[in-house]
């Protein structure tokens, strides 16, 4: 739903080359090179075998969605099926789908190098400065800058309202990544090029852009999915997409049929994309080989060009940031006291809160296995199952509660609207995220200490409780926040799935905004954008210390 | 001190988690699927609890996703009222034979007009269709005749409504029992080159009002409710009734029912016969919501045309097919 930070933790296997992945590697070699060969592979086969019925276990729950769509096309039949896929209005949503994917990714990606190059390899006053603000509409969650520009704006509708908004809501998720790569390029190949007679234009285009295709095809890739999941952002400006089609349907039928097959064309839709990024992202490797580190990145000098490079910063930080802060102050203003009613207001972040840790709490737990599994014992089956986890982490919510909604209702009753369910779906949706930074922090816990303890008689269990879980304890917690951060700002699986009673804060703000009572949303777009800043400068400052500055 | 943080961190973390998770469980008393406006019934929910002491949760939602998630739960649904804005999902969960025959004394309360032969259910409240339009871009002579002329050619790109919503749905279904599938259907059809979709009465109001579009098919109380608050998206717009027994003059009852599969009966039916009767009806009359009274003897809100002269057509309330209308427009390309 939420463009969210905690969805660029998920490119970090994405940039496959990148540090943190790097980073895995050496540590998954060090354990390998430094034993005899015969231990390595005898350790191998060490992985307990709970571990694995565990992980099997929690992929093919991920898979549940995707059996499950395929299960309602296989008993609606064919007839049916194809009468509600191949139908004038299904042609229409996918020519409004493809062509916001068709124009929003390109933008987004000029828009983000441009801003990348400028705050990392220029000379731009303020550089640091412009980065975090560049990072910073992160906090702001899709449906609220949709909420914001409807208000400034309110005759703003169809496809290009929706490439404008889609565009600043979520560049960051590009500008990241890209902004990381930039800073760990090494000049030396930028020397050499200039060396050989290279303008400096050329050397951007023949040496630079070529290393940052990897960062730009993983961020463009979330980007894209992002558009295909988004709903609120959608509706304010009367734009139809799949997603908003879906709700719709679920609307009006609960879950027929028909919503069923459109979310079938949904999950199409993201496998092509995934399949793109494959493509288009090739295989090439990067990486700077050699000894010694590489030395500091010359800034080149803007000279007379500052003045624009300046300008188009403070409009993009305009747009993204000075746009929604602005009608949100607005709103509150306008609405005054008598929008905070702090009694249902404490009661929304109370609800929200808890399900976004105890959601995260799941999330992180059930990826345990499969992390300590891929970083101690990686294989064919482990990267099969892996990939299970990233392909329905990328569904769009609504897919997944809708599949979650017809399977407890029909089979599964007991646990129909329990909290079980829902902290399921988020644990299913936002399970890549935990599952990054428990990779990370695990490949940094080395091996020998988990031999240690077990040859000092700890049981299994107990020995990787005392040594591994305790030490990818921080990057555990950072996985969690970015989970919660996620949850916080769902909105659609939500309402499908919550326990009679819930109301969280992304609950309240779009009952209000329905029947346009502006003022009294404002509120609580103000609560999620300030519990989400704070994350979005934890991600920021991670994205510096992981290009080592 | 980095220990000490983390665990303050986490000890805060448990503490919402021990604290927020038992309240978000449900206690005693009753669940109501409300698809009415949140504000409305959750007066009238408020309103109960004060006098009787029971317990009422609420989950929102809309009358067609209710009603086929009632059907889909069947007997083992967890709800104990089920509230709506239009009948059309009234009549879908009495035909899955769900409902609970509701008590003599709430049947009692209201007229024959506004409840099914059945019993099976009652009308809570009431609504008009209208056609809101800007008082700026028509004048009265402008204004349709009938809701049928919107299929025109000349009101190409100048009306809007809002499709997905049970309230036009219900609106459809009323001319769907009025003049026929085929009509119908023609109808939409024309409707589909003709209109604009808002999500919402409230945002095609807000359109009209802005001069987006020229005029909208809606019901009558978002206009009065926005006057009552501050009138921003409504001071251009002016109500237009069709009247003359026009399927445009629908007049849609909003309809409680109790569950047979209910496991508070009793409470579920003090429910039903409180909101039916004098606390229920005057919340109508006196709150923000502009909805019609049905109570016998309950009056509406002294600023509404009176319900008696709208000249609604004649719709039989429990012939109303939403599933025949949610086919049809998906048919016509409007879903």
């Amino acid at each position: 739903m939420f463009p969210t930070a905690i969805a660029v933790l998920q490119l970090l296997p994405l940039d496959a080359n990148g540090v943190a992945s790097d980073l895995m590697q050496s540590a998954v070699d060090l354990a390998r090179s430094g034993l005899p060969s015969g231990t390595g592979r005898r350790s191998r086969r060490r992985v307990p075998l709970w571990l694995v019925i565990v992980a099997i276990f929690v992929a093919l729950l991920a898979l549940l969605p995707l059996a499950f769509i395929i299960w309602i096309a296989v008993q609606t039949g064919w007839e049916t099926v194809s009468a509600l896929v191949f139908r004038a209005r299904v042609g229409e949503l996918l020519v409004n789908t493809v062509l916001l994917v068709l124009l929003c990714v390109p933008i987004t990606i000029v828009l983000s190098v441009a801003l990348a190059w400028l705050t990392e390899r220029s000379n731009l006053p303020g550089a640091r400065f412009w980065a975090w603000l560049c990072v910073a509409p992160l906090a702001i969650p899709a449906f609220v800058h949709s909420y914001a520009w409807i208000t400034m704006v309110p005759g703003l509708h169809g496809l290009w309202a929706g490439v404008l908004i889609s565009v600043i809501a979520y560049f960051p998720l590009l500008y990241l990544p890209v902004s990381a790569a930039l800073r760990r390029l090494d000049p030396a190949l930028e020397d050499a090029a200039a060396a050989l007679g290279l303008g400096p234009r050329r050397v951007f285009w023949r040496v630079v852009l070529p290393q940052l295709r990897l960062a730009i095809c993983g961020g463009s890739l979330l980007v894209g999915l992002h558009l295909l999941a988004e709903y609120g952002l959608y509706v304010f400006i009367r734009f139809d997409t799949f997603t908003t089609a879906i709700v719709d349907q679920f609307q009006s039928t609960f879950n027929g049929p028909a919503a069923n097959m459109l979310a079938g064309v949904l999950v199409s839709c993201c496998f092509v994309l995934l399949g793109l990024e494959v493509l288009v992202r090739g295989e090439e490797r990067y990486a700077r080989v050699g000894s010694g580190a590489a030395r500091y990145q010359q800034r080149t000098s803007l000279g007379r060009a500052t003045g624009p490079c300046l300008a188009l910063l403070v409009v993009t930080t305009l747009l993204a940031l000075g746009v929604p802060f602005v009608t949100i102050g607005g709103w509150l203003a306008a609405g005054g006291a008598a929008v905070w009613r702090f009694d249902e207001i404490g009661l929304a972040l109370g609800q929200t809160l808890f399900l976004a840790l105890a959601g995260a709490l799941l999330a992180t737990v059930a990826a345990m296995p499969m992390a300590w599994i891929s970083i101690r014992a990686p294989g064919p089956l482990q990267r099969l199952l892996e990939g299970c986890n990233y392909i329905v982490g990328s569904l769009p919510g609504v897919v997944i509660a809708l599949a979650l909604v017809t399977i407890t209702v029909r089979i599964a009753f007991p646990l129909y609207q329990t909290l079980f369910t829902i902290l399921m779906a988020y644990a299913l949706m936002f399970l890549p995220r935990a599952l990054v930074s428990l990779r990370a922090s695990i490949a940094q816990a080395p091996v020998e200490l988990e031999r240690a303890a077990s040859s000092l008689g700890r049981p299994p269990l107990q020995a990787l409780w005392s040594t591994t879980i305790r030490l990818s304890a921080p990057g555990a917690a950072a996985g969690m926040a970015l989970v919660a951060l996620g949850i916080m700002n769902e909105l659609t699986a939500t309402q499908m799935l919550a326990p009679n009673g819930t109301r969280t804060l992304a609950m309240a703000f779009w009952s209000y905004s329905s029947e346009i009572d502006y003022a009294s949303a404002a509120p609580y777009a103000f609560i999620m954008v300030a519990m989400s800043l704070p994350l979005t400068w934890l991600l920021y400052v991670q994205s510096k210390r992981m290009a080592g500055r | 001190m980095k220990y000490a943080l983390s665990t303050l961190v986490g000890a805060t973390a448990l503490a919402i988690i021990l604290l927020a998770g038992p309240a978000m469980a449900e206690d005693d008393g009753i669940i109501v699927y409300n698809a009415q406006h949140e504000s409305l019934t959750k007066a009238w929910a408020e309103g109960f609890t004060k006098e009787t002491g029971i317990k009422v949760t609420v989950r929102n939602g809309g009358d067609s996703d209710f009603s086929n998630q009632i059907v889909a739960e069947g007997a083992a649904s967890p709800a104990d009222v089920f509230l709506t804005e239009n009948s059309p999902a009234m009549v879908l969960v009495e035909n899955a034979g769900l409902f609970a025959p509701v008590e003599a004394d709430t049947l009692a309360q209201v007229p024959q007009d506004y409840q099914p032969a059945s019993g099976k259910w009652v009308g809570v409240a009431a609504r008009s269709t209208v056609f809101a339009y800007n008082k700026t871009k028509l004048s009265a002579d402008q204004l349709p005749k009938s809701m049928l002329d919107l299929a025109d050619p000349s009101w190409k790109g100048r009306w809007a409504a809002s499709p997905s919503g049970a309230d036009f749905q219900a609106i459809v279904s009323a001319l769907l029992q009025l003049k026929g599938e085929a009509a119908t259907a023609d109808w939409l059809k024309a409707m589909k080159t003709n209109f604009t979709a808002y999500k919402g009465n409230s945002t095609v109001m807000k359109a009209v009002n802005a001069g987006e579009i020229e005029g909208g098919v809606i019901y009558h109380y978002y206009y009065f409710g926005d006057q009552a608050k501050t009138g921003e998206n409504s001071k251009n717009v002016a109500l237009h009734y069709f009247k003359s027994q026009d399927p445009g003059a629908f007049v849609s009852i909003s309809g409680g029912g109790v569950l047979a599969s209910s496991k508070h009966p009793k409470e579920a039916q003090a429910f039903l016969k409180w909101v039916t009767g004098k606390g229920g009806q005057d919340v109508l009359k006196t709150g923000d919501s502009f909805e019609y009274a049905v109570g016998k003897g309950a009056e509406s809100n002294p600023k509404l045309v009176p319900l008696a002269d709208l000249q609604a057509p004649k719709v039989d309330a429990t012939r109303l097919n939403s599933k025949k209308v949610t086919d049809l427009m998906t048919a016509a390309g409007l879903l």
